[in-house]
This record gives C-alpha cells, sequence and structure tokens, in this order.
C-alpha cells in the first residue's frame, strides 16, 4: 500500500521538477522499498503506527503517558507481563515466583541466557539495581508529575518524607532476586508489568546518565541522554534512531531471549489530530493506530480496514458528593441509578460491543461478582424510593466536562443530554453545569466542587487495588469524603491477601458492599477500537495498551 | 540607515519587557496549573500540592517573575514542565520546522500573488481580473483548517498524489544537521530527501499561504492600477519605451512599496495560521507546540516561545523597512 501511494506521488511531482532530482528520487525510493519488503511477506518488512504524541522518555520510571508506553513495552521487559489480549500476570524476565507467608519478601527466580540491547547480562544484580535508582531517586524525581506510578503504587522514597512500600532488594544468587516490602501488597505484583517497573540496563543507565537533572528547583531538566539516545531493555526491539516530535524508529533485537520479532522495523509517527490520523492510514502513509474515533470505526471497516477493539478496561460513572444534600440519602442515589436508562445511553452513544456496567471495575479482572445488586432501568421504582426518601428539593446540579473525549466517554454531553432526559422524566430538576475538561473541570471534581458529575477511569494495571482500590479504599474527597469503614477494611483486607482465590473472594464482597452503598452510578465499559490497514496481523490488543508488536506481521 | 536600525533594535526591549510581563500575569491568571494538566483524572489535590511545591509554583507571581528574567537574559528560558527538556532546544527543533513552512508559504503566495495582482491590473475588468478578484476574495474568506482539510482530502486521501502530513517520509533515510529539511538534503547530498520534504510541504504551504495570496493579490491589483495612471508611466509610453521596462522601472518599482509592508505583516501572522496548519498536516513546528503547551498550562514553553515570536516579529518587519529603501530611493534620503 505504502509504495503505491509513493510511486504515484512521485510519478505526479515528476512532471514538475527536473529530470536529474526525479532520477535521484526514483533511486532513494528503491532504496526505501528494499528496506520494507523483506523475505515474502511474513518475517522482514517494516511498520508505521500512528501515534496521538512524543514520547516524553523513554525510561518507563519517568513516564506516566500511553505514547511514551507503546514504544517503551517493545523495548523494556518486566519481571512479570500480562497474558495476550488479558490482564492475568505471566512470568516474562521472572521464570517464577513465590510470596513468603507473612507477604513481606517475594523470591524472583530469573529466567538465564538473556542479555539487555547493549550486551550487559540481565540478572539478579540488574533487577536490584533498577528497584535501588527508583527507590533512592530525589527531589523532582520524586514527582508525581515523573514518577506518578512509583508514587501510586510504592508511596514513598528512601527518603522516608512518605513511607514506602518498597523495602529493599537482594541478589541472593545470580538468578534469584528478593524484593521486601513493608506491608503485604498483593497488588504489587500486577503493577510490576508496567513500563515503569520494567528492567534496565545498569550500563546504559550509568552511561546514559539516567538520573542526571538539571535546570532549576523550579524548572528542571532531564539531563542524561539514557532514554533519549541509548534506552536498553531486553525486549523483542531494540533502539534506533529518535526524530523527536517526529518519528521514533525500533529495529529487530536479533539476540532476543524468546521467539524474535517478525517486523524488522517500527516506526512511530507523531500525528496528534484524531482525524489527520485517520487520513493518514487511508492515504496509505501509516500502517495503524490506536484511539479510533468510535465515528470513525465503521467507516474504516467498510472501506477495507481493520478495526480491532481493545477489551474494555475503563469505566464510566456518575459521581455523587455525598456530603451534599439530596444525595446524603441514599434512597436518593438508588432512585437515580433506577432512573438512568443504560441500555439506550449506550446504544445511542456507544459504537457496537459496549458493555453495561454494573460495578466500578470492568469484568474482565479478577474479583468481579456476578450477583451485586444491580440498579436495573425503572422510573417506577426511582419514583418510589423519591416519595420514600421524603426529600422535597429534588433540584440536581449536574456537571459534565466540556472539550474532551475519553475512552469511556467519547461524547460528554451526549451522555449527559440522555441521563438529564431520564431524571427529569422520574421528577428530579436538573440544573445544567459544564467546564472545560482541563484544568477547570478536574480542578472541580477532584475538591468536591461537583455536587453530581460524570467521570471515569482506564486501569494502569491489571489489579482490582487500580480501580475499587483507587477509588474506595479510603477517604476520597471526589465522592464527597465519605466514610464507610465496612468498605475501606474490606479494600485494605484483599490489598494485603496473598492468597489469590482469597483475592479474589474479598474483591467480590467489597464489589458487593460498593453496590448497595450506591457511591455513585457505574454505567458503562467501552471498547476502544485499534485501526490497521489490510495485511497487517499478529496485534492482539490488550485491555491494558501493553501489547507487544514482536508477532506483528506485513504483507 | 544604520541609525535607524539601530534604534529600532533599541526598540526592542521595552517592547519585551512588557509582552513579557504581560504574558506572565496573564498565564498565571488562566485557571488551572500544569500539574492539573499533567494528570488528568490522576490530579488529587495532594498530587498537585506537591508538584507545584517542587516547581516552586507556590511562590509568589513577582519571586517567580524575576527569576524568569533573570534566566531569560541569559538565554535560559527553562525547561518544559511536560516533556522535562530545555526551551531553548524544543525551540531549536520547532522554529526551523515553521520557518521552513512559512518561508514556503510566502514564496508561493508571492510568486503567484504578485504577477496575478500585476495582471489583473493591467486587464482591468476582463476575465483574468474578475476571476482574481473573486478568487482572492474567496482565499480570504476560507478557513485556514477548512483548506487545509479539503486540499489533503483531494490530493492525499482520495487522489494519493501528495503526503497527507509529516515533513518527511518516516522511511526516508536522511540526515538533519540543520532542521530545515529541503536544505539538509543539499547540504547532506542526498536529492531524494530534498525532494521528499519538498513533496510534504506543497499542501501545507499552499493551505497557509492562501491568505496572504489573497491579499497581496488584491493589494498588488490596487497598487499597480493607481500606479499605471501616473504621469510618469503615461510620460515613458509617450517616449515610447517598452512596455517590459516601463513595468520593472516605473509600475512595478513604485507599486511595490504597499505589497512590501503587507508582506511584513503577513509573515508575523503566518505563526498564528501555522497553529491551524501545523496541527492539520502533522507538522512538528512551533504552531503545534504552542498549542499543546497551551493545553498543558507549560508556562516556560509559553513565555519563551511567544517572546521568540515576537522578536522574529519585529525583525521581520525591521527588515521590511530597511527594504524600503532598497525599493524607493525617497525613502533612504528621508
Amino acid at each position: 500500500m505504502r509504495t503505491t501511494s509513493s510511486s504515484r506521488r512521485f510519478a505526479v511531482i515528476s512532471s514538475a521538477v527536473v529530470a536529474s532530482l526525479v532520477l535521484a528520487a526514483c533511486g532513494g525510493d528503491d532504496d526505501g522499498d528494499d528496506d520494507g519488503d523483506g523475505a515474502e511477506g511474513t518475517a522482514g518488512g517494516s511498520l508505521v503506527f500512528g501515534a496521538s504524541a512524543d514520547p516524553i522518555i523513554l525510561d518507563g520510571a519517568l513516564f506516566s503517558d500511553g505514547e511514551s508506553a507503546r514504544p517503551t513495552y517493545q523495548i523494556f521487559e518486566g519481571l512479570v507481563g500480562t497474558e495476550e489480549g488479558g490482564t492475568e500476570i505471566v512470568p516474562v524476565l521472572a521464570e517464577s515466583w513465590e510470596p513468603s507467608e507473612d507477604g513481606l519478601e517475594w523470591t524472583f527466580n530469573l529466567r538465564q541466557g538473556v542479555t539487555f540491547h547493549d550486551g550487559t547480562d540481565f540478572n539478579a544484580e540488574a533487577v536490584c539495581f533498577n528497584f535501588e535508582r527508583w527507590y533512592n531517586f530525589e527531589g523532582v524525581m520524586q514527582s508525581p508529575a515523573v514518577t506518578y506510578y512509583w508514587n501510586t503504587v510504592m508511596g514513598g522514597f528512601s527518603d522516608g518524607a512518605i513511607p514506602s512500600l518498597y523495602a529493599g532488594c537482594e541478589a541472593t544468587d545470580e538468578s534469584t532476586a528478593v524484593i521486601s516490602l513493608t506491608r503485604p501488597s498483593s497488588a504489587f505484583i500486577s503493577a510490576l508489568q508496567m513500563p515503569s517497573f520494567r528492567i534496565a540496563s545498569p550500563t546504559a543507565l550509568e552511561e546514559g546518565n539516567a538520573d542526571a537533572v538539571g535546570g532549576t528547583e523550579e524548572s528542571p531538566a532531564f539531563e542524561g541522554t539514557f532514554g533519549y539516545e541509548n534506552p536498553a531493555g531486553t525486549g523483542p526491539f531494540r533502539f534506533e534512531s529518535w526524530e523527536r516530535g517526529s518519528n521514533l524508529t525500533l529495529v529487530r533485537y536479533e539476540d532476543y531471549w524468546g521467539e524474535p520479532a517478525q517486523l524488522d522495523e517500527i516506526i512511530f509517527t507523531v500525528i496528534p489530530d484524531g482525524p489527520a490520523r485517520r487520513q493518514a492510514l487511508e492515504a496509505g502513509d501509516i500502517d495503524g493506530y490506536d484511539l479510533v474515533d468510535p465515528a470513525d470505526a465503521e467507516a474504516l471497516e467498510g472501506a477495507g480496514f481493520q478495526i480491532m477493539l481493545r477489551p474494555a478496561f475503563n469505566v464510566g460513572y456518575v459521581g455523587f458528593q455525598q456530603n451534599d444534600p439530596p444525595f446524603e440519602n441514599i434512597n436518593i442515589r438508588k432512585a437515580i441509578a433506577h432512573a438512568i436508562n443504560k441500555e439506550n445511553l449506550i446504544q445511542t452513544n456507544y459504537p457496537e460491543g459496549t458493555e453495561i456496567a454494573t460495578q466500578f471495575m470492568p469484568p474482565e479482572l479478577f474479583g468481579w461478582a456476578d450477583d451485586v445488586t444491580v440498579y436495573d432501568y425503572d422510573p417506577e421504582e426511582a419514583q418510589r424510593l423519591i416519595a420514600e426518601s421524603g426529600v422535597t428539593d429534588l433540584t440536581l446540579e449536574f456537571w459534565y466536562p466540556t472539550d474532551v473525549s475519553r475512552p469511556y466517554m467519547p461524547n460528554p454531553q451526549a451522555n449527559w443530554e440522555l441521563i438529564t432526559a431520564d431524571l427529569e422524566a422520574v421528577g428530579f430538576t436538573v440544573t445544567p453545569m459544564t467546564a472545560p475538561w482541563n484544568p477547570d473541570y478536574l480542578d472541580a471534581q477532584s475538591t468536591g466542587g461537583t455536587p453530581m458529575f460524570l467521570l471515569g477511569w482506564t486501569g494502569d494495571f491489571g489489579d482490582p487495588d487500580n480501580f475499587i482500590g483507587t477509588f474506595f479504599q479510603t477517604v476520597n474527597p471526589q465522592f464527597g469524603n465519605f466514610e464507610n469503614p465496612e468498605i475501606f477494611a474490606k479494600l485494605d483486607e484483599a490489598e494485603a491477601e496473598t492468597d489469590p482465590d482469597r483475592r479474589t473472594e474479598l474483591y467480590q464482597e467489597a464489589n458487593r458492599l460498593i453496590a448497595d452503598f450506591v457511591p455513585g452510578v457505574p454505567y458503562v465499559h467501552n471498547q476502544p477500537a485499534v485501526a490497521f490497514a489490510e495485511g497487517i496481523s499478529g496485534y492482539v490488543p490488550g485491555p491494558l495498551n501493553n501489547e507487544s508488536f514482536a508477532a506483528v506481521t506485513v504483507e | 540607515m544604520l541609525r535607524f536600525v539601530v534604534r529600532r533594535l533599541l526598540q526592542l526591549g521595552p517592547i519585551l519587557l512588557g509582552l513579557s510581563l504581560l504574558l506572565f500575569v496573564w498565564l498565571r491568571a488562566l485557571p488551572g496549573g500544569p500539574a492539573a494538566a499533567l494528570l488528568g483524572e490522576r490530579a488529587t489535590p495532594e498530587a498537585v500540592a506537591r508538584i507545584e511545591e517542587l516547581y516552586g509554583l507556590d511562590q509568589p507571581w513577582y519571586v517567580q517573575y524575576w527569576k524568569f528574567l533573570v534566566n531569560a537574559v541569559r538565554l535560559d528560558f527553562g525547561n518544559s514542565s511536560k516533556t522535562n527538556r530545555p526551551v531553548v532546544e524544543e525551540m531549536l527543533r520547532t522554529f526551523p520546522a515553521t520557518i521552513e513552512l512559512g518561508t514556503a508559504a510566502l514564496i508561493f503566495a508571492i510568486g503567484i500573488g504578485v504577477p496575478l495582482g500585476y495582471f489583473a491590473a493591467r486587464r482591468y475588468g476582463r476575465w483574468l481580473d474578475n476571476l482574481s478578484v473573486s478568487g482572492s476574495l474567496l482565499g480570504v474568506a476560507v478557513p485556514v483548517f477548512f483548506l487545509a482539510y479539503i486540499l489533503k482530502y483531494v490530493f492525499a486521501v482520495r487522489l494519493g498524489w501528495l503526503p497527507t502530513g509529516g515533513r518527511q517520509d518516516p522511511r526516508m533515510d536522511a540526515e538533519h544537521p540543520t532542521g530545515f529539511y529541503v536544505l539538509d538534503g543539499i547540504v547532506t547530498a542526498n536529492p531524494a530527501a530534498s525532494l521528499d520534504a519538498i513533496v510534504h510541504l506543497i499542501l501545507p504551504a499552499i493551505a497557509l499561504g492562501a491568505i496572504p495570496l489573497a491579499i497581496i493579490v488584491r493589494i498588488t491589483r490596487a497598487s499597480v492600477l493607481d500606479v499605471v495612471h501616473e504621469d510618469y508611466v503615461r510620460t515613458a509610453e509617450a517616449k515610447g519605451l517598452y512596455e517590459r521596462t516601463i513595468t520593472r522601472r516605473h509600475v512595478l518599482r513604485n507599486a511595490l512599496l504597499p505589497v512590501v509592508t503587507v508582506i511584513g505583516l503577513t509573515a508575523g501572522l503566518l505563526f498564528s495560521g501555522a497553529i491551524l496548519t501545523e496541527t492539520v498536516f502533522a507538522w512538528d513546528g512551533v504552531g503545534r507546540f504552542v498549542y499543546e503547551a497551551i493545553g498543558n498550562r507549560d508556562y516556560a514553553v509559553l513565555q519563551g516561545f511567544i517572546l521568540m515570536i515576537a522578536i522574529l516579529y519585529v525583525l521581520v518587519n525591521l527588515a521590511v523597512d530597511v527594504s524600503y529603501g532598497l525599493i524607493d530611493p525617497r525613502v533612504r534620503v528621508q
């Protein structure tokens, strides 16, 4: 497809430029084709993938955005990973692992014969080097804007200003690393698949001065070259070049320990505008892109492009400030849950394949319970609950954000309109409130300034702790600082439990308690789409956006 | 002339100082801050407070402004809160892209606009004149982003003649020592890379150059119409001079003065037009970068880039003033 497009272009231009230039250009084009075709359409070739933004840095510890994560997943590997297309944790650089009985020590038995892209051997020392590096970050490196996931999963750093979950790492022999925690946490193992916990070559980190920060305290700057020029991991692709703001090129790592990558190279090219990404795919300038607008998916599929749905790993919900009337009254919360016609909302505003949510976490995740209290669409029951509540002022200040499209709410205003119509049909009076998503809306909702609001969450790692643990394990201003010791305690217990079956039960119990308490109304799990040109195969979208391109082939 | 240039350059100081103060106050008056912009849904009040403390954003604005001024004098505009890279480095990356695009747009606008305006005036009231007048009206009226989408849809998506965006084919083996891709191809003796860069320039340059083209056509036409009825042109014709000589020496030279003024003003406007064009054509330039920085509340980038755009704007207009002297000797005398 790409070659055809290029040829047509050069044919047209050739009439307008001097002959010598054209001849030279044709030579260049031929060179490009030689690079791209490889062996007979299966192994080899190159793939151009449209990214919505340039990566910030290719050092997993120092970013939290998806476009930095995508190439990082190809270059680096963690001790653990996830099954293809799912969230279940599987071995990668660790062949097996085991927690101690008290859940405070995790012993990892490491894969042998693995080398980093710079030739350094992978071993237990390398694992501990990485963990100790993250734990000893200082100054601005501790900022949640830089090391968000260490902050989220581990808490504090070695300076002890904030307690840390991480206690230490010991390389007991070449292939055994023991990681100690300050308290039992099973979410820890699920989090290790994230880019923030992927293992980099200690040699490359040191040579690239990865932790050097310059500038001033007010305005720090990364000064090392590791994350820009020499990010060396153990993954199936290694770094080749990065034209910042335009193209990032990765090439196959020939000494990969597992099944080598099929492609010779992947090029991530930056196209921030959504419609521009679609047009680039249609014109053959790129071979695929993520974050396909739901409105484009059907048209692209009709035109012969492949549309793949990513398993839902998000939740859209209506939240309440439970300190404010009338939401302090549980019957009002239940009445709202019954008043919303979720099925109609999803059929009207979401693409095919979207699921109705009953809980604040997707069904793909362990701990999801199939027997929680479900609030079906029932306007009469809603009216009965309103009458029973005794509340007379039925005015709801209901907020939605503008200037934003999220996977769980592609068009917030459209959702708001349908929900408002449902609420007014059962007797509520809705006061419309709106603000630009960034930063007014986010500021308002995170500080409790939005009595009733639309929001959602996309998971970072495959653990219920990252969904209901984030929302409900402690007092949260977003939900009106409600205190429900039973839910808090259940989530604490579930996080600490090391037995997988018991953890699943505990999270199921927590989901039942949450559904009964109605801190908000979850209504949707959307499936974002990925688009590819014809002839691209082997790509399996996963819920965590962490898929490898190693098995991808081009025809 | 030299004294004139020096005086204009000295005026730049107070202009930039005032602009930087306005910018500083305006940016901080915007609701929200970089912390909330960076974290999105994950912006808890604790995380926001911690980021503001680490970046010194919790200090009074005048303290922050003083530090900014001291650093700016040393050409250190701080670092982007989004990428944690020096603003100067981001400038070196993005300004060549926009200057290359702007230059191509101006070449397109001047190369077509001046001859078209001239011939429209010389054929006043005939079909070429009517076509150029209505065409230029359309050029001014059509929004840049709409024109950009239409051009892209027709010539890139439907016909496949030109690329949909970017500055170069991602698979092109090319080096970029200067950041000006067309020039880079020449410097590195890689004509295929130069040609590919030119091919990528065509659609965005047309989209960005459409409004300047329309303005230049209209101004040139009006100015030529004024000049051709001057006594000295009639005298030249009566003397029996060749038409070519009359055009070059008497008509164009006098008619171009207002055109050059407009070109100077238009060159500055190209930066604002570039925001839309660069977004539509995935062009990694100043416009796109500043647009994203506004969303990210990236104070350092916005301050540094807007000041640099202001400097360029002043310098371009200074160059225009200087060029008056070359076109019209009377200006030199004055």
